[in-house]
């Protein structure tokens, strides 16, 4: 058996979905390079963080702050999500049935939105002990690279939104499946975000 | 109650931040004067303005201006209109250098004609134009204009997204206008170093104006250099190796390339400059562990890509003048693009040196001087290659090779005083001076700038299907080099000698020669504008003499030149089968370049013109201007209704029209008959009446 052409890294739906496939390669293409972009944002925002940690000017640092009983449920419910998003894709590209898709997405959609909801809290925990970002040079690096990442995931979940009504005009069509793809690599690249993010900002700021 | 609704509706913006507000407080006569100017500048782009809107509606283009241009989503014309854009910023930057220098010889003993204020609104307005809205949309406009069909494509892979990079770089530029009016605009340099431009030392709405222009234009740069990037890589036409692409081409990729990576810094460094202005954060403060080093960082690791940003296209444009004019393939092909590819590598290796007096220690100085060193060996390969492609070639003295020529000669001399400036214990001496002022002028007009305007005399019959006029051309690049030296060789002295930077008054009588000759540089350069201008004009009104309809007016080797004048809005009739490099000159001299396509004509499908655009410039504006003046109703809406055009987009469906083969295989036979009535063309009649844009290929033309 001869495998199908890959025509971008990451997930192809492969010659069953020729004109979506056909489409995928140059607009999937284009994510990748966006987020390769959007990587030099995160990256610039962790170098600061890295300089800044230690610049708390009197005010509370890391270990007052953090709870990493939170952040753990965080991390889990974002990674979970990230495989429920997964399965999702996968089936849209092997069964190709718009139900399971979207059964998958509310699933990832859930998760995400629980990942923000002990995000939100853990936020409101740090300013009612002091950690506002007014407060030093630590508190304001830490604030502009955490809840960024949290505002990505907040727009990715908008996004799920205007793609789960579009699937509800037109059904699964071309530029549905192929926004389904580009979402699915924010998605993953998201994850691979917190990830640097639990270790560089809670664990290495712990530490 | 009544100041309660103006500050809601109107936030901080007053009567005080009228222009004429500096005559009403003035202290002496250098305020009085300095306030006549600002205000007769803002009338004058106000009366600009309201005459380009009176203009339209007497001659009721506002419909053909929405449907052919605003709303477009064609390369070429989006090319266009970034071209214009540059134009119009040019004319505003080049006016306020010619007043800085001046003031930098009414200066002398105090006062002058301008206030301190005035003076450094002018030196920041100057620079951030220049890079952010003269050379930018410039560049872009070029790349736009040029490369889709150097590479065999029919549009850029996101059309639409690059109407938004257009509308969102015109956004930035209407508002560092509007500030012309509402004032001030920010005091504190192109670079806006804080602590300086934070809150605490600049409360006014200066900065701000200043992180939302250059932010929004750095977003526009973002998306422009990912769309060029993937359309090199996606829709190169069959054959269309990367090894095979046009130089120019190559130089737009890794200007592209270095787009993607370079502009998010900056945006990360107006951001967080944002968050300290607007919400008390501490990234760059002097208190509460804030530190500025971070900022330098930042900024210049944008900064110093942004410089290759700049030259390397204007590199490419060198290479295609070099070969075209000298009748000759381009020599060192190969080592031009491994040269250009560690250009675009080094750049990222060097940006210490913007500030090697800021404290870290000597040997990270020295390796960062190093690095910045060898950038000069793939820039020097790159000079001899292009001297090589003249040689034994047949150069015709036009236009574009005298700023060719011109730019040898002159980025010369600015190469070499950048080694000087590479090595930090020179640098201790002269940084901070004229010097360096003199230097970055030195590669950046002759370099940058003649470049430009070379690719715009060589492009422009193929956009609008007539030649400039080249005695005002000659005019415009003798003024442009003769102007530049005068201008700016005086610094390079007066930056020895001492002399500061962006200094409004002196008292060393020494100085003032060196000012004197820089200001009447300064006129020379505004002559060359002015030509520029009637060059135009002229070419205009003699359309008719210098059509070159059949599209290739300079015996052109690579595809753009393989199409009508202007060309057709799906470019290529048929996508062409590339067999090698200068795939034009190889159609011509098999004699194939009017053959009818083997495979006959097929439907076309285009993209159909977009208003996200035109929109997201008008709520980018809005939103910007919002947050400038505290008016913060605007900036919500602004960015409700920009975020809500996006999602929205999202719901198209049907963005594509189709062009049935039919119609165009009547455009092709109209061209093809044009191109069979109308003379090949040898070089010698170049210039003349005689070019209606077919060519005898050189070879050819030198065995008959």
């Amino acid at each position: 058996m001869s495998r199908a052409p890959t025509r971008h890294p990451g997930l192809n739906l492969g010659p069953s979905h020729q004109s979506a496939d056909d489409a995928a390669s140059v607009e999937v293409f284009g994510f990748w390079v966006f987020m390769m972009s959007d990587a030099v944002v995160f990256g610039l925002l962790f170098a600061t963080y890295a300089v800044m940690v230690g610049r708390t000017a009197g005010g509370p640092g890391p270990s007052e702050l953090y709870d990493l009983k939170s952040v753990f449920i965080e991390t889990l419910a974002l990674l979970t999500s990230s495989m429920t998003f997964g399965i999702g894709a996968t089936m849209m590209k092997h069964g190709n049935r718009a139900g399971w898709l979207v059964f998958w997405l509310v699933a990832s959609f859930a998760l995400a939105a629980l990942f923000l909801g002990f995000e939100l809290h853990d936020f409101v925990d740090m300013v009612h002990k002091g950690g506002v970002p007014q407060r030093s040079g630590y508190l304001s690096a830490f604030w502009a690279l955490v809840p960024l990442h949290g505002l990505h995931v907040t727009m990715a979940c908008i996004w799920m939104g205007a793609i789960l009504l579009q699937m509800a005009k037109y059904g699964l069509d071309d530029a549905v499946k192929t926004a389904v793809l580009r979402l699915g690599i924010l998605w993953h690249f998201l994850d691979i975000v917190w990830i640097a993010i639990f270790t560089v900002v809670y664990v290495g700021g712990l530490a | 109650m009544w100041h309660a609704l103006r500050l809601f509706l109107f936030g901080r913006l007053g009567l005080d931040n009228m222009p004429f507000d500096e005559i009403l407080k003035a202290h002496d006569t250098t305020d009085l004067i300095s306030g006549c100017i600002g205000t007769f500048a803002a009338a004058l782009a106000v009366g600009g303005a309201l005459v380009t809107l009176w203009l339209m509606t007497r001659y009721r283009l506002w419909g053909k201006f929405w449907s052919n241009w605003a709303t477009s989503v064609d390369h070429k014309k989006i090319g266009i209109m970034y071209i214009a854009l540059a134009w119009i910023m040019m004319l505003r930057a080049l006016i306020e250098a010619a007043i800085m220098r001046g003031q930098q010889v009414a200066g002398y003993g105090g006062g002058g004609m301008l206030s301190g204020d005035h003076f450094g609104q002018l030196f920041s307005t100057h620079g951030t134009i220049m890079i952010f809205f003269m050379a930018m949309p410039f560049l872009t406009g070029l790349i736009n204009f040029v490369v889709p069909m150097q590479i065999g494509a029919r549009d850029v892979s996101f059309p639409t997204l690059n109407s938004v990079s257009l509308g969102l770089t015109v956004a930035g530029a209407l508002l560092i206008m509007v500030s012309l009016v509402l004032q001030p605009f920010s005091t504190g340099g192109w670079s806006g170093y804080p602590p300086f431009t934070e809150a605490r030392y600049n409360p006014g709405p200066g900065p701000d104006y200043w992180i939302w222009a250059v932010t929004l234009s750095s977003l526009g740069s973002t998306f422009t250099g990912m769309n060029f990037a993937v359309t090199i890589y996606k829709e190169r036409a069959p054959g269309m190796k990367l090894m095979r692409m046009p130089l120019f081409t190559w130089t737009a990729l890794c200007t592209a390339i270095l787009m993607i990576f370079a502009m998010p810094p900056l945006t990360v460094a107006t951001a967080l400059l944002a968050l300290d202005r607007y919400a008390g954060f501490h990234f760059f403060t002097n208190t509460a562990g804030g530190d500025m080093m971070n900022y330098a960082n930042l900024f210049w690791l944008f900064g110093h890509p942004e410089v290759y940003i700049l030259i390397l296209p204007s590199f490419g444009v060198y290479s295609e003048v070099f070969s075209t004019f000298s009748g000759k393939t381009l020599y060192g092909y190969s080592s031009l693009v491994i040269a250009t590819m560690c250009i675009a590598v080094l750049s990222f290796t060097v940006w210490v040196h913007h500030f090697f007096t800021m404290g870290q220690g000597a040997d990270l100085n020295a390796a960062f001087g190093i690095a910045t060193m060898l950038i000069g060996v793939p820039t020097g390969v790159k000079i001899y290659d292009w001297m090589l492609t003249m040689f034994r070639g047949r150069v015709r003295m036009t236009v574009p090779i005298v700023y060719g020529v011109g730019f040898l000669f002159l980025f010369c001399v600015g190469g070499m005083s950048g080694i000087l400036l590479a090595n930090p214990s020179i640098d201790y001496q002269v940084h901070n001076t004229l010097f360096l002022v003199a230097h970055f002028h030195n590669m950046l007009i002759p370099g940058l700038l003649f470049g430009l305007i070379a690719g715009y005399t060589m492009w422009f019959p193929k956009a609008f299907g007539f030649r400039l006029d080249d005695r005002w051309g000659y005019r415009a690049a003798w003024g442009w080099i003769i102007g530049f030296m005068m201008a700016f060789f005086p610094l390079y002295v007066l930056g020895l000698m001492g002399m500061p930077r962006r200094t409004v008054s002196f008292l060393e009588p020494a100085y003032l020669p060196w000012t004197i000759i820089a200001l009447l540089g300064a006129f020379v350069v505004l002559f060359a504008l002015f030509s520029l201008f009637m060059q135009l004009w002229v070419s205009i009104k003699n359309r008719e003499a210098l059509a070159v309809p059949v599209g290739d007016p300079w015996d052109g080797r690579s595809l753009e030149w393989s199409m009508s004048a202007p060309p057709p809005e799906y470019n290529f009739p048929v996508i062409p089968e590339v067999k090698g490099r200068d795939a034009f000159m190889t159609l011509k001299e098999a004699g194939d370049d009017l053959g009818e396509p083997e495979g006959g004509f097929k439907d076309i499908t285009m993209p159909a013109n977009s208003a996200l655009g035109p929109f997201l410039c008008v709520t980018g504006t809005a939103t910007a201007f919002g947050l400038v003046w505290y008016i913060w109703w605007l900036a919500l809406l602004g960015a409700a209704a920009s975020f809500l055009a996006v999602v929205l987009r999202g719901f198209a469906r049907n963005t594509e029209r189709t062009i049935p083969a039919a119609e165009v295989r009547r455009s092709w036979e109209r061209w093809r008959d044009r191109a069979m009535s109308a003379p090949r063309v040898p070089r010698a009649d170049e210039l003349t009446d005689a070019n209606r844009g077919h060519a005898v290929p050189a070879k050819q033309e030198i065995v008959a």
